[in-house]
């Protein structure tokens, strides 16, 4: 039967929610705090942050990663910039003009006190980066300098050139080491939790592979945090690093989390289109580039011309006609579908024919090749390296791909799970986005939950429930059972022996997700693919062949076990997306669309979260969480 | 897809090595098919790919965001961390570089501080060491300033910037011929130094950091300057410069002043 999810959103009017629930929160001794185990799962932004800022406060923390280092974490690939509404540029912007653009971006599905508490953090996230010594852009001045990104009207946006995921996580990363170095906190990396372990309905460790020894490990805790990332990698080629994957999430949904939104994915714009069927992943150009590409294709179907060869008067810069006043700067959602619109008109360029220009001819003229070059010199490497072309004198080949998935574990105003003791942080929960992200949101959420949400929440769990949290040892009792099944789990996969590979796997459920439930979807598509999904699945426990030792560091086990978990996944997305009657930011469903192939939201069905509860052999419960619009009143979103 | 592309059969000798302890040797595979716009770790998927369906163990390798910033992959090409174009790592070297026919030799990042894992993979957590000894700011969340009451100007911005692109992939350390890591360390020491944040922890900083260093099987750096050159982010050789101006002046500083004497 399905509930009513609680979100426990604090009373009051919404910019006093978040300090005031700080002020009615249960504290922990300071004493007392080393007293306390936690473990923390994943040191990207949220999880890196999460673990140092804990370890300072006196917890006893492990934080568990798959690389070999924490700061090799899939943040560090983050290019454009991270928001805050600090008005450095007088330019009007406020925490309440930050929140009203996220849930507006969101396509009003997001929960507005969950986003307002992220708008107010902003600024207290850049004041503790640049503290660490993150190497922000600056002015001439020496202040901060900010750009616009991605769908806003103001320039909120700090940036470390091309790099400000790469400069943000090293910051992370330092404290924690520091806290290392304190011995507050353990780092294990080089570990993958393949399970959570609940003893008495609450989460109290979980179950790792060691990476290189290959021993299945347990440890205990008094709460878990989750910061594993999101789940981009479904769809096989993706902008997301190769190692990011859905694990963890799964695993814990498995043991009873909500799981929220599946079908809420992104696809970002601008990457580099693929080349060959060899292709392994997609590189995102980032998107601070529309602020001077100029986005086009020719104006007549299979002109193959160079792009040099085509005179402006036949060029389509398709954005600037639709929406005059956003123009190249529309958000993600409605800039990628209008890109597939034009090659699917058969307007496409390249040899393939899959891709749009972004040019930036008219921008060197104006500034000077060295201005592009200082602001964007490192994206111009990338993409000269990658696609063999230099961006300074023929303009980019660009088309959407995979980037980021708003949907996650299902978590209330705590970040809390419907595990008691689970939390979860990052792009691994659901929670602030909706159903599109604005550029420059992410790292601004990650380091929110990270720095200064799941820090208290912890505080609040434990000094509230903390007697209830009984001793246990991870040697013992459910963590012997629990641990024998990981291994045998394992086994299983490891004595297939059949004759297809675990990518060969992926690429082909990858390629099924992408045309059935990446840009476009339909109620057709989406029944026919959950068949597709269930029968290369069932392929898969029957014929694929892992080699190498379980016992010892093996990369085709590793990914074997994602690869088995994606499948369920990609089924659960389809489920949602069927069931989704209506288009909203990155779900376009093709039955519900204006004339003029805009999304068409149904605000009177749809305004809710769709959290699903796993039931094993059984179809899974739709839960929902409904939204209430307060504050930013529910319209349909613009951009023309 | 139909793109049409050049295409070449490349001669691989590979290292495989199965533990640290193994001895490890070499082993040959021609490449059939290699598109010019494969990525290096592309076509050792595709090698692994033809391994696996053979029954033999993929070669393992580490490799993460194949965007080159994240600092995983590291492979020696032909004698070179990385490879053979500068300022590229090995995710984001292309085969056009090469030609049809070409003979490429891949091996691990070797170095006493780094052992090998199994075959091109190694164990790089003394550089968490390094940085675990020193290299941040302390400042616990929620205490600091507005982040304009910090100015920095742009020269020393951008010159900090410059240093902290350091991706840690541990090149450097391979390239030199005393397995040495002070063009990483210096990264670090460099980047703090040079800002305002910096200061108060500076000279504690680079002890710690220096002394750590040596303690993890690294080598003395003899200025070869390999290390710049190898470098995927172009870390300039005058970050190791200021290093030891920066460790000198604190060290003689530590020391009670009757063992320098009077000056
Ligand atoms: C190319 C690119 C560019 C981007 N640019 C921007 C940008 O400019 N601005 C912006 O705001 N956002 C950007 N994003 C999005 C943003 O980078 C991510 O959403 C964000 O960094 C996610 O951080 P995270 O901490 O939640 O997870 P991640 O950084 O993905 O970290 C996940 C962590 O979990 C660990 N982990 C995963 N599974 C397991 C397991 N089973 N066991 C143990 N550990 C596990 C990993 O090892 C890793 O440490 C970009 C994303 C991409 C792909
Ligand atoms: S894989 Fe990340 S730098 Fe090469």
């Amino acid at each position: 039967m399905s509930v009513v999810l609680d979100a426990k959103i604090p009373e009051g009017p919404i910019e006093k929610k978040w300090d005031s629930h700080k002020f009615h929160m249960k504290l922990v001794n300071p004493a007392n705090r080393r007293k306390h185990n936690i473990i923390v799962v994943g040191t990207g932004l949220a999880g890196a942050a999460a673990a140092a800022s804990m370890g300072e406060m006196g917890y006893k923390v492990k934080a568990f990663c798959i690389q070999d280092s924490p700061r090799r974490a899939h943040s560090i690939a983050a290019q454009g910039g991270i928001n805050a509404a600090k008005n450095y540029q007088n330019d009007g912007d406020s925490v309440y003009r930050l929140f009203y653009d996220t849930v507006k971006g969101g396509d009003f599905r997001a929960r507005e006190a969950n986003v307002y508490r992220l708008a107010q953090l902003s600024t207290e996230i850049i004041d503790q980066c640049v503290a660490q010594g993150v190497p922000f852009a600056r002015e001439y001045g020496g202040l901060l300098d900010n750009r616009s990104f991605g769908g806003a009207q103001v320039s909120r946006t700090f940036y470390a050139r091309g790099q400000t995921g790469q400069q943000l996580l090293l910051g992370a990363y330092s404290a924690l080491m520091r806290q290392a170095d304190k011995k507050t906190v353990e780092v294990l990396p080089r570990r993958e939790m393949l399970d959570l372990v609940i003893v008495d309905g609450r989460a109290r460790g979980i179950i790792v592979r060691n990476l290189i020894t290959g021993e299945i490990e347990t440890h205990a805790a008094d709460a878990v945090v989750l910061a594993t990332g999101g789940y981009g990698n479904v769809f096989y080629l993706s902008t997301n690093a190769m190692n990011s994957n859905a694990t963890a999430a799964w695993r814990c949904y498995k043991r009873g989390a909500y799981f929220a939104n599946p079908c809420f994915t992104q696809i970002h714009p601008t990457c580099i289109p693929v080349s060959g069927d060899y292709q392994s992943k997609l590189t995102l150009m980032s998107e601070s580039l529309r602020n001077d590409g100029r986005v086009w294709v020719p104006k007549e179907k299979g002109d193959k011309r160079a792009p040099s060869q085509i005179p402006e008067n036949e060029r389509d810069y398709y954005l600037e006609r639709i929406y005059p006043s956003f123009g190249n700067l529309v958000p993600r959602d409605v800039a990628s579908r209008q890109a597939k619109f034009r090659v699917d008109e058969g307007r496409g360029v390249g040899t393939t024919g899959i891709a749009v220009y972004l040019d930036f001819k008219d921008a060197i003229q104006r500034l000077g090749k060295e201005a592009i070059s200082e602001k964007y010199g490192n994206l111009f490497q990338m993409y000269a390296k990658i696609a063999g072309e230099d961006p300074y004198q023929v303009p980019m080949r660009i088309y959407p791909a995979v980037h980021y998935t708003m949907g996650g574990l299902w978590v209330d105003y705590n970040l809390q799970s419907t595990i008691p003791g689970l939390f979860v942080a990052g792009e691994a929960n659901f929670s602030d986005h909706g159903a599109n992200r604005l550029g420059a949101s992410a790292l601004m959420q990650g380091l929110a939950d990270g720095y200064f949400i799941v820090p208290y929440s912890i505080g609040n769990y434990i000094g509230s429930e903390g007697s209830q949290i009984k001793p246990i040892d991870s040697n013992d009792g459910i963590f012997v059972s629990e641990k024998k099944n990981v291994s045998e789990g394992l086994d299983k996969l490891m004595k297939i022996n059949g004759k297809r590979t675990v990518d060969d796997f992926h690429k082909e459920l990858g390629q099924q997700v992408w045309e059935n439930v990446g840009m476009s979807r339909s109620a057709s598509g989406l029944k026919k693919v959950i068949g597709d999904i269930k029968s290369i699945k069932a392929e898969f426990w029957k014929d694929v062949k892992i080699t190498g030792p379980k016992d010892y560091t093996n990369q085709e086990l590793e990914k074997a076990g994602r690869v088995a978990d994606f499948f369920e996944l990609a089924e659960l997305m389809a489920k949602d997306a069927l069931t989704r009657e209506e288009s909203c930011g990155g779900h376009f469903r093709e039955e519900h669309q204006t004339p003029e192939n805009e999304a068409k939201r149904d605000d009177s069905n749809f305004c809710h979260v769709a959290a699903w509860e796993y039931k094993g052999a059984e179809e899974p419960i739709r839960h929902k969480e409904e939204l209430k619009f307060d504050h930013v009143k529910l319209t349909s979103r613009s951009y023309k | 897809m139909s793109e049409i592309h050049k295409t070449m059969t490349i001669h691989l000798k590979i290292w495989r090595q199965k533990s640290p302890n193994d001895q490890g040797h070499f082993i040959e595979h021609t490449a059939k098919n290699v598109s010019e716009h494969m990525s290096f770790l592309e076509l050792m998927d595709v090698v692994n790919q033809e391994l696996i369906l053979k029954g033999d163990d993929a070669i393992e390798f580490d490799h993460d965001c194949r965007e080159g910033i994240c600092g995983t992959c590291s492979m020696v090409i032909n004698g070179n961390p990385h490879g053979p174009e500068k300022a590229t790592t090995t995710c984001q070297l292309h085969m056009r570089k090469f030609k049809d026919g070409d003979h490429i030799t891949v091996e691990p990042f070797r170095a006493k501080a780094f052992p090998v894992v199994k075959d091109l993979k190694v164990d790089r957590t003394a550089f968490d060491k390094i940085i675990t000894s020193g290299g941040y700011v302390s400042v616990n969340t929620g205490s600091a300033q507005d982040a304009n009451n910090i100015p920095i100007g742009k020269h020393t911005a951008d010159l900090a910037f410059e240093v902290a692109a350091c991706i840690g992939c541990g090149a450097c350390v391979a390239a030199c011929v005393n397995g040495s890591a002070a063009l990483f360390t210096s990264a670090k020491v460099s980047h703090m130094a040079l800002l305002p944040q910096g200061q108060a922890e500076r000279e504690q900083r680079v002890l710690n950091m220096v002394r750590t260093m040596e303690s993890l099987g690294f080598g003395n750096c003899s200025n070869t300057g390999a290390c710049e050159l190898s470098c995927p982010k172009e870390i300039p050789l005058e970050s190791i410069a200021r290093m030891n101006r920066e460790f000198y002046c604190a060290e003689v500083k530590e020391r009670p002043e009757k063992e320098i004497g009077g000056f």
